[in-house]
């Protein structure tokens, strides 16, 4: 037989692909079951208005229609959307608007029909009568007297105020050399995965049991709302994450709409489906970012930062999601980055607004982190007249001090930010590129070289980080089945992340089997042990030191076995080629097949041991892992047209060991692009009466192929204590170095015509007007 | 309505509403759910196919308007129980993540490779350019299509 051979660190082909190049994946909008009836949702135009009356007659005799409802029929009947995080204020959060609408796409009935076409020429008969009231969309007038009050029952437009003092910056300021002081804005995004959401709910009335299959990073915490919020036990709930086509955070949350098919389908006993339209989803799926930082920055004049102060307006919009008053607090706890900066202090304000909520996107509070203190760097080399590289060397916390505790309190695992830095300097030969930068100024061209040296958190986390219904722990099953081959149950939910791929090459290794022997199941709850989810790059770190324990489990249980076959003692024997051999010598060994059925009790060696050969472990980690790098990026502004050329990007990330190279580069693509996105192109843009602007993906500017550079990677191998692979995760880590790379490079293009700095994103008419306004000065 | 059209080689008749969308008949009456609807406007490519052998976005084209025409979409791809070499290129190659833009990307590219054999990285993304993908960052996926190019000109002995 063919030698098996080792899969971790080599570059494999995903084994997801298969089905999905070949148009035989299934995701939600793919599943087919007989009867099943279309749900469409009316909603709101208006961003803030009173609901007189709804008129659903027309609707309800439309044909095809089988339902209409309006919230006046949830009425007590059902729960509202949680939000777990604490906060001052929690509104109720309806499945349909309660006499008020607050914010433009709130749903304000449901049509279910026999199609989709039908239920929305019914949707479009109701009548609702509104009398519009004043909106408010800018955070930082919602707090002002007199602004129109989204929750009367508040009497305020505050969330929650969260305050982290410490006097020592204070202390700081009064001594240094310089303060420097700026407002930096984190524009709303929208997410947009390519797929939007999607439920569909089967009722079982002889059961009385309720699956659900929808598009979620979480299917068990979904499970656990859905059956609170429905009254259902939750041994009665069955959810499914099926395909799912891309979450970016969007989807680590529990919507109206999985709610609602959840109930039409127990009310009329027949399968409901609702498919999310892009004008849905960019108007009612939640957004993230939406921050606005005032930083003052004691420095001293060689370029040491002191300490950092900042203030921040949080737009979390009109009601609270899933986990949206927790997200700031990460932007707040890590802004001190890379650095050893002695202290830091944050007010954190976070307001109502007549809009869409805001929750986690892709990096979660730690982008606008790595944003700040990216910038800051900048700023501080700016007005100091000194080298951003310089700048950065000066403040790094040394390689020599991990694990660190900032001033935050947050404990590092482990870093060596000079080595990524310097990698990346010497990829794109810093010293040849500022000459270059300045020869090309002599002939009218504005080159910008951008800097940011990033850290992050990862393998979230710790369930003491997090709010107690979404804990930090991951699960996972491995059973080797009676023909040798392994099926893994992991807890979380990937969604284009690859652990098919990486689990199966983990497994493999373990049991020197191939990795096409090896199966990973996910995203069932009827069919996987209850588990967290896929978020935070926790997938790898997390749920694959979930997995390797019970690997564990399961080796240990087989070498307990082979010992009495092989009369070696258990520590001396390891997994190779589909046999247990002796470590010293490999040529002693016994097919694994020999011992498995041994372990299914045919041939069992050992009296009492428990036949069969499946083990569940909990992970919980003890800390977050912060995997960090450098990127670099070279543009060239055009100052007659504003536009954005990149001339190189690079990105050195260090996100510990690799278990599958081509899947590491994947997702740093991904993230840069997404990051490039925020820097350059994206905001979702409401007006001052809250409606929305960016509608489509015409007005959205999600990027094209054309609007992106081509990326070149590199990596630093810094491996994390706190799991058993060493690994750090990087699922988020390209959308945390990008952004403030590209826009220091953009500044730093700028900056000889004495432009301090420009909020994003940095669109060609705003570059144009701030080139064409320094050039009059 | 009756619509007589041929998808993915197999001849059918179906009668149908004049307002059905092509990616609705071919997803829910062809029972054919690789096409995905992505933004039902024109605008994300995902629902891509190839009408009459010329990319079309199947989310914007009435059924009706496809009566007589030749539809081919992801699933009639792979031939004799093989993968045309788009799918081996986005399979080698990383090209995709989540997979939900995968078959109109493919479909769009296999459009691309039908009028150049060797297209440069430019005119890959300016070909690209009506296909979002939010998840690759779209680096693999031009390389995918590079990848597929050879493959077809060393299959076409160029
Ligand atoms: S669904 Fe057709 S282009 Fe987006
Ligand atoms: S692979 Fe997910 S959108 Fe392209």
């Amino acid at each position: 037989m063919a030698v098996v051979p080792k899969f971790v660190g080599e570059r494999i082909k995903r084994r997801e692909d298969p089905r999905l190049i070949s148009g035989t994946a299934t995701y939600v909008d793919d599943v087919r079951l007989p009867g099943t009836l279309s749900a469409v949702v009316l909603r709101s135009p208006y961003a803030h208005a009173r609901i007189n009356s709804i008129n659903v007659d027309a609707a309800r005799s439309a044909p095809g229609v089988v339902a209409v409802l309006t919230g006046a029929d949830l009425k007590d009947k059902v729960g509202g959307i949680p939000c777990v995080a604490p906060a001052e204020h929690i509104p109720f959060h309806p499945l349909l608007a309660q006499g008020k609408v607050r914010f433009v796409g709130e749903s304000v009935a449901v049509v279910v029909a026999s199609d989709a076409y039908k239920a929305q020429d019914a949707a479009d008969l109701i009548e609702v009568d509104y009398d519009s009231l004043d909106a408010v969309s800018d955070p930082e007038k919602a707090l002002e007297d007199g602004a129109p009050i989204l929750h009367e029952e508040f009497g305020t437009n505050l969330v929650t105020r969260a305050l982290v003092p410490n006097p020592a910056v204070d202390e700081a300021i009064a001594k240094a050399d310089k303060v420097i002081k700026f407002r930096i804005v984190n524009q709303r995004l929208a997410p947009v995965p390519m797929e939007p959401r999607g439920a569909l709910a089967d009722w079982h009335q002889a059961l009385g049991h309720l699956t659900v299959w929808t598009s979620t990073q979480i299917p068990h915490l979904l499970r656990s709302a859905l059956a609170a919020v429905l009254g259902l036990p939750e041994n009665r709930v069955r959810v499914i994450a099926p395909e799912v086509g891309g979450g970016f955070g969007a989807k680590l949350n529990f919507y109206r709409e999985e709610a609602l098919v959840g109930y039409l389908s127990r009310m009329l006993g027949k399968p409901v489906k609702w498919i999310e339209r892009r004008r849905e989803n960019l108007a009612t799926t939640t957004h993230g970012r939406g921050q606005i930082t005032y930083l003052e920055v004691p420095v001293k004049n060689d370029g040491t930062v002191l300490g950092i102060k900042a203030k921040f307006i949080c737009d979390m919009g009109a009601y609270l999601q899933l986990l949206t008053p927790a997200i700031p607090g990460f932007s707040g706890l890590m802004m001190t980055g890379c650095y050893k900066i002695p202290a830091m202090s944050f007010e954190q304000v976070m307001v109502f607004t007549n809009k869409m909520a805001t929750d986690a996107y892709r990096g979660a509070g730690r982008p606008e982190a790595a944003y700040i203190a990216e910038r800051t760097m900048d700023m501080v080399a700016g007005e100091l007249g000194l080298d951003p590289v310089e700048v950065r060397r000066r403040n790094f916390i040394p390689k020599d001090a991990f694990p660190y505790t900032t001033c935050a309190g947050l404990v590092y695992d482990s870093g060596d930010y000079n080595a990524a830095l310097n990698k990346a300097l010497e990829i794109v030969d810093y010293p040849k590129m500022r000459a270059e930068q300045a020869e090309a100024l002599k002939h009218g061209r504005y080159i910008g070289i951008g800097i940011a040296s990033y850290v992050e958190i990862c393998g979230i986390g710790p369930s003491a980080m997090l709010p107690p219904k979404v804990p930090g722990w991951e699960s996972a099953t491995v059973r080797m089945e009676p023909d040798s081959r392994v099926t893994v149950l992991t807890g979380i939910s990937p969604h284009g992340q690859g652990q098919e791929t990486t689990f199966a090459q983990m497994a493999a290794d373990a049991f020197g089997i191939d990795i096409d022997d090896v199966t990973v199941v996910h995203g069932d709850t009827a069919i996987v042990q209850y588990g967290v989810g896929t978020f935070g790059s926790r997938g790898l770190s997390v749920g694959g030191a979930a997995l390797m324990m019970s690997v564990g489990k399961v080796q240990d249980k087989l070498k307990k076995i082979a010992s009495t076959m092989m009369e070696a003692p258990p520590d001396q024997l390891t997994f190779t080629n589909r046999t247990v051999a002796l470590k010293s010598d490999a040529s002693k060994s016994i097919p694994l097949q020999a011992v498995v059925d041994a372990a299914y009790g045919w041939k069992m060696p050992i009296p009492g041991m428990e036949p069969g050969l499946d083990a569940t472990s909990v992970f919980e980690p003890t800390g977050c892992t912060f995997p960090f790098g450098t990127h670099i990026s070279v543009v060239e502004i055009d100052p007659d047209t504003g536009v954005v050329k990149f001339l190189s990007y690079v990105a050195v990330d260090d996100c510990g060991n690799i278990i599958s190279p081509l899947l590491v580069a994947g997702q740093v693509h991904g993230g840069i692009a997404q990051g490039i996105a925020q820097a350059l192109y994206e905001e979702v843009v409401y007006d001052e009466n809250g409606q929305l602007i960016t509608a489509t993906l015409m007005d959205y500017a999600a990027p094209r192929a054309q609007m992106l550079p081509r990326y070149e990677l590199a990596h630093t191998v810094t491996p994390s204590p706190l799991n058993p692979m060493g690994v750090k995760g990087v699922g988020e880590a390209g959308t945390i170095g990008s952004t403030p790379c590209v826009v220091n490079a953009v500044m730093d293009a700028l900056k000889p015509l004495g432009v301090r700095h420009i909020d994003m994103p940095l669109r060609p008419e705003k570059l144009w007007r701030a080139i064409k306004d320094a050039k009059k000065a | 309505m009756r619509v007589n059209l041929t998808v993915n080689g197999q001849p059918r008749s179906d009668e149908i509403e004049p307002r059905l969308l092509l990616v609705h008949y071919l997803r829910d009456v062809a029972g054919l759910t690789g096409t995905h609807v992505g933004c039902e406007s024109t605008l994300c490519g995902a629902c891509t196919v190839l009408l009459d052998g010329k990319a079309v976005k199947s989310c914007t084209v009435l059924a009706v308007q496809a009566d007589g025409a030749s539809v081919t979409t992801v699933e009639g791809l792979a031939k004799d129980g093989k993968f045309h070499p788009i799918q081996d290129g986005f399979w080698e190659e990383h090209g995709l993540q989540c997979g939900y833009c995968t078959p109109g990307m493919m479909m769009a590219a296999v459009d691309l490779l039908s009028r150049t054999t060797n297209p440069s990285e430019d005119e890959i993304r300016h070909a690209l350019e009506g296909n979002l993908c939010r998840c690759t960052g779209y680096q693999h996926i031009i390389k995918a299509v590079q990848y597929a190019a050879e493959k077809m000109r060393a299959a076409a002995g160029r």
